[in-house]
Parts: structure tokens; sequence; C-alpha cells
């Protein structure tokens, strides 16, 4: 026992990654609870915003949803979808969106859609929402993700939310003139993506987690030979996050 | 305000409201977004009209889509998203249905759904977007050749084009515009004279409105003049964009209605798993919409408890403090 939860850990690893006064298009759960911990512990001046069009909510409590009255209330400006998304494609703005996703590949390329044949599958999800559009657009990309084996896969089922496309500079070639997957939190580590190829490697472990279970739970071959420990997550951090962000402990308790 | 005479032939009921403005094989749009403003009073009287062979268009939804999913009432959707939030990730009817090839369905993301309605609203018949290049959306239609022979289908998901007014290579993506048959919104303000007030988030429910040949709204209150016209700025839609006007107080619930009422997670938990099995989720139907026979039969089943539990603090807009597990 580490003293803290798989969600607090990933929220703090991934508040880490946020520079002050980014401008954070949030999702619901475990990214939710990151977008919030930024704000309250690394990036105070940091915004944070939902497709749904709530811009710079209170957040007093934590939405259960992007369209949760929560992130309504306490705003700057209460808008719509379009407004949403003409923010997240900004070009003046550095905007990051947080995604999860059913399955990952090592380009950073997601899939939210569908496992199986797409007209027939054996399993279907929400699909894409704004997924596609905001990894279309938005500045960086951080997705999280549970570190399944089943969910880190060589090929998607259906590519929803574009990353590296194929790696190297296809994702430009697209047409795609900015963003890209920036890091990839889940339960066990954060992956970052190489410079040249776009491939994932292994940038963190949390404490508690070994290499050879993370290489064991990827259904590709990752590079770990930059990783190091991630620090965990501080006594006074985890207060903010258990008696500020979530008193409630809808997510943190995961 | 007494009988709302500029409006008295657009006040009705939901029976009357669904008799008349959504026949079968109506292309509907719905308002609201996953478990906030689904205009749940009118789904369920769709459900109980045994309307059939709906062509659902929409962005996010969540609970009154899988209701008319599971009921039957839908045979084609254009959709970006099918999910509760934390209560149903996925909606279940809804993934049922696509998984046992029940309906007829396409994707498209939320942002190109919004702007379909838009392009609708504004009378073009499609608008371009950067969102898409490289997803599996612009790979893969939903309908058949022959379902995009139908009026209300068109006849291609999108089109890439170069950008006209540029030199160099410069694609762009062209989507078709939506002009919905019907759209069917739940507000929570009506004025006396038909025009429209949303609190919180439109979501894109002011151009789906636009779009549409035809605008059912459901509202908490129907509002005097005086209120209405005091503060025009936070009106959204003029009363001739409007056909019907029905006064449903919570008729929302169980999804949210912003600074009158919160969701009902007990609700909203209790619903995934009755529609997570067949044969419970017609026990729920019957319990809940075809065994109702008024709106306040309906909220007297959701019980004084719950709607006081879930009553929201008018300044703050939702229900603080609410057991939300």
């Amino acid at each position: 026992m580490t003293g803290f939860s798989d969600n607090e850990m990933m929220a703090i690893a991934a508040g880490r990654l946020i520079k002050d006064g980014a401008i954070v298009f949030a999702g619901t759960g475990v990214s939710m609870l990151a977008a919030t911990a930024a704000k309250r512990i690394f990036a105070p001046r940091a915004v944070i915003f939902f497709e749904s069009g709530g811009i710079d909510p209170s957040l007093s409590e934590i939405p259960m949803a992007v369209a949760d009255p929560r992130v309504m209330s306490g705003t700057s400006v209460n808008s719509g979808l379009i407004d949403a998304f003409s923010i997240a494609g900004h070009r003046r703005f550095h905007t990051i969106a947080f995604l999860g996703a059913a399955q990952i590949d090592r380009y950073g390329n997601l899939n939210s859609t569908c496992i199986g044949d797409y007209h027939r599958p054996a399993i279907r999800f929400s699909g894409s929402g704004g997924g596609c559009d905001v990894a279309s657009f938005a500045s960086e990309v951080i997705a999280f993700m549970q570190h399944e084996k089943r969910r880190f896969v060589e090929k998607l089922d259906y590519l929803t939310s574009v990353g590296w496309y194929e790696g190297f500079d296809s994702r430009k070639k697209l047409g795609l003139e900015r963003g890209g997957m920036t890091a990839v939190v889940t339960n066990l580590c954060v992956i970052k993506f190489r410079e040249d190829s776009k491939e994932m490697y292994l940038s963190e472990y949390f404490p508690g987690v070994s290499i050879d279970e993370i290489v064991e739970n990827t259904g590709f071959s990752l590079d770990t030979s930059r990783a190091v420990e991630a620090a965990a997550p501080s006594a006074d951090q985890l207060r903010i996050l258990r008696q500020e962000v979530d008193p409630q402990r809808l997510i943190c308790h995961v | 305000m007494i009988g709302c005479p500029e409006i008295a032939d657009k006040l009705m009921t939901v029976e009357q409201a669904v008799s008349r403005f959504i026949p079968d094989g109506s292309q509907l749009a719905i308002g609201g977004f996953s478990i906030t403003r689904n205009p749940m009073a009118l789904a369920y009287e769709i459900v109980r009209q045994k309307v059939r062979d709906l062509h659902i268009v929409c962005h996010s939804h969540g609970q009154a889509l899988d209701i008319l999913i599971g009921a039957g009432c839908v045979k084609r959707l254009e959709i970006a998203y099918g999910g509760n939030g934390r209560y149903a990730p996925t909606c279940i009817r809804f993934k049922k249905a696509v998984e046992r090839q029940e309906i007829e369905f396409e994707d498209y993301s939320n942002f190109q759904m919004s702007l379909r309605f838009l392009a609708g609203s504004l009378g073009i018949p499609f608008i371009p977007t950067r969102s898409g290049p490289g997803s599996d959306i612009l790979k893969y239609d939903g309908f058949s050749p022959e379902v995009r022979k139908e009026p209300k289908v068109a006849s291609r998901k999108y089109a890439k084009v170069r950008n006209p007014f540029r030199d160099e290579t410069d694609e762009v993506i062209l989507l078709p515009a939506l002009t919905p048959d019907v759209s069917i919104i739940h507000a929570q303000y009506v004025g006396d004279d038909g025009t429209v007030r949303i609190k919180g988030l439109t979501f894109a429910d002011v151009e789906q409105a636009k779009a549409a040949d035809r605008v059912i709204v459901t509202c908490e209150e129907i509002m005097p003049r005086s209120f209405i016209r005091e503060d025009p700025d936070q009106n959204c839609l003029p009363s001739f964009f409007v056909d019907a006007i029905v006064r449903v107080p919570y008729g929302a619930h169980p999804t949210a209605c912003f600074n009158f009422y919160d969701y009902d997670p007990k609700h909203l938990t209790a619903y995934h798993e009755s529609a997570s099995d067949d044969r419970k989720f017609q026990e729920y139907l019957q319990a809940w919409v075809y065994g109702i026979p008024s709106w306040e039969k309906y909220l007297e089943k959701v019980g004084i408890d719950r709607i006081l539990a879930i009553k929201a603090n008018p300044t703050i807009g939702y229900a603080p403090g609410l057991d939300r597990k």
C-alpha cells in the first residue's frame, strides 16, 4: 500500500505537465480530477473549459459529465459547442486537451468508437464526442488510459482521434498543422513520444510499479531506456485532492 | 399573462405536440447534452404514442436518446457520442442496438454535428472544417448506398476539397447541412410572448432549433413579458421559431436543468441496471412510461424525497452536496 490511489497518482502526474496559464479542455473521470488538481496545485492561472461550452467554472464540486451543471456554475462565460471547439483550435491560444479512450496505439492514436468491425462491432463505445475535434486542432493532447494489453494495441480497431498518425511527419502531411499527443498518463506510468519518430517511450513509472509490469501490459514493444521513477504525491497534494478537489471521493478513491 | 393570448395557438400538451408534429419517419434533433436538459417528457410521450422509424440527428446524447432507441422508436441515427457521463460511459440501449444491428447508424464528431446544424440554420448546403483528417470517421460510411438515396440523408458523408482561396495544397472537409423535420428542446423559461430563454449552457440547441422545420419547446415556467423583456440579452430564440410550447415542470428529469434541479443520480444508476437487461428494461418502460397516465403521476412516482434532494440552489445552479454515487 503506497498511501494513494491510482487516480490520485494519475491526477498529480498529469497536473505536473500543465504549465501555468494553459487553457485546458477537460473530459470526465480522472481527467476531470487531473484538470482540477492542475489548477489547484500546479497552475493556478490555468483555465479549464469543457466542450459543452462551460468556460472556467468554479468546480467547487467535481462534475460527473461534461454537461454536468457543475461545469456551468461560477464560469466566466457559458456558451455552447461551437464556441468551445473554436477555442480549442484557436490560433492565439496554447490549448491542452485531456482525452480518454478504449484503445491507444504506439503513435498515440485513440479509439473510442468500437471493438471489431465498425458496422458489426463486438463492443460499441460512446463514439468520438469532441475527441476527434480536439485531437485535430488542440495544441497538445494528454491521454488518460488504464494500462492493459488489450488497450495498448498494435493496431486500433477504429481510429477515432488522430495522434501522431503513422509517426514522423505523417500528422502534418494530413494537413494538421499543430498539435499531437504529448503524454499518456496511465495507472502505471507516464509515457511520452520520441521527437523524431513520434513513437511512445516510457518516461516515468509510478512508485511501487516495476518496468516489467508496464512492458507486460503493453501490446507492443516500448522503449524503457529513459525511464525514471515518478515522485509520489506529497501529503499536501493529497490533502488538496481529497479535501478541496473531490471531497465526496467520487473519483479519488479508485 | 392569464391565457397568454399571444401564444394561445402554440400552448398545448405533450400529447398534442407529439401527435401534431412528430409523425413516423421524422428526422428529429434532440436538445440538451448527456445528463442535462434532455426533453424527457417529450421523449416519454414519443414512446407512449409508439412513433416509429425516427431518424435522430445529434451530437452528444444520453437519456432521451437511450429511451427512444430502447423503446424501438429509432430506425436511423447520426451521432457523435452516446453516453451519460459517469452514469453510463456508453448509453446501454444505444450500445445494444448497434451491437445487435437493430439500427442504421453513422458517426461524426461533436464539432462536426454542431457545424452541420449551424449550416442548416444558415440556409447553406455544407460547411467546411479542419476536424477529422486521419480519423476513421472519414474512412467508414455508416449508411449504405441505398440509405443515401433517401431525401433526408446526405448523398455522401463528407467531401474533401482544396481550399479555393489558397494556391498551395490546403484541403478542407465539407460537411452536409442538417435540416431536421423537428427539434425538441427543454428550456427553463418561455415568455408569454413565446420567447425562449435557456440558462446555463445552450450546447447546440439554438442551432438545432433554427435548422429545423418545426420546434417544440417544453419549459419549467412560462414567464410574463415583464420578466422576459426586462433582460432580453438572456434570451436565445424569438417566438416565431417556436411551433409548440408545453409547460412541464421537472420535464428534464432524470437529467438536470440548471438553476432548477440537478440530475437524479439514484434514478440514473437504477436506469443503468434496468437498461442492461432486456426484460428489466421493458419493466422500466412499463413502470416509468407506459404505465404513467400524467406528468403529475410521473412526479409522484419520482417522489418528494428525490424532488427535494435534486432541487437546485438557484444561485449555484445545482444541488450542492447531493449524493452522486
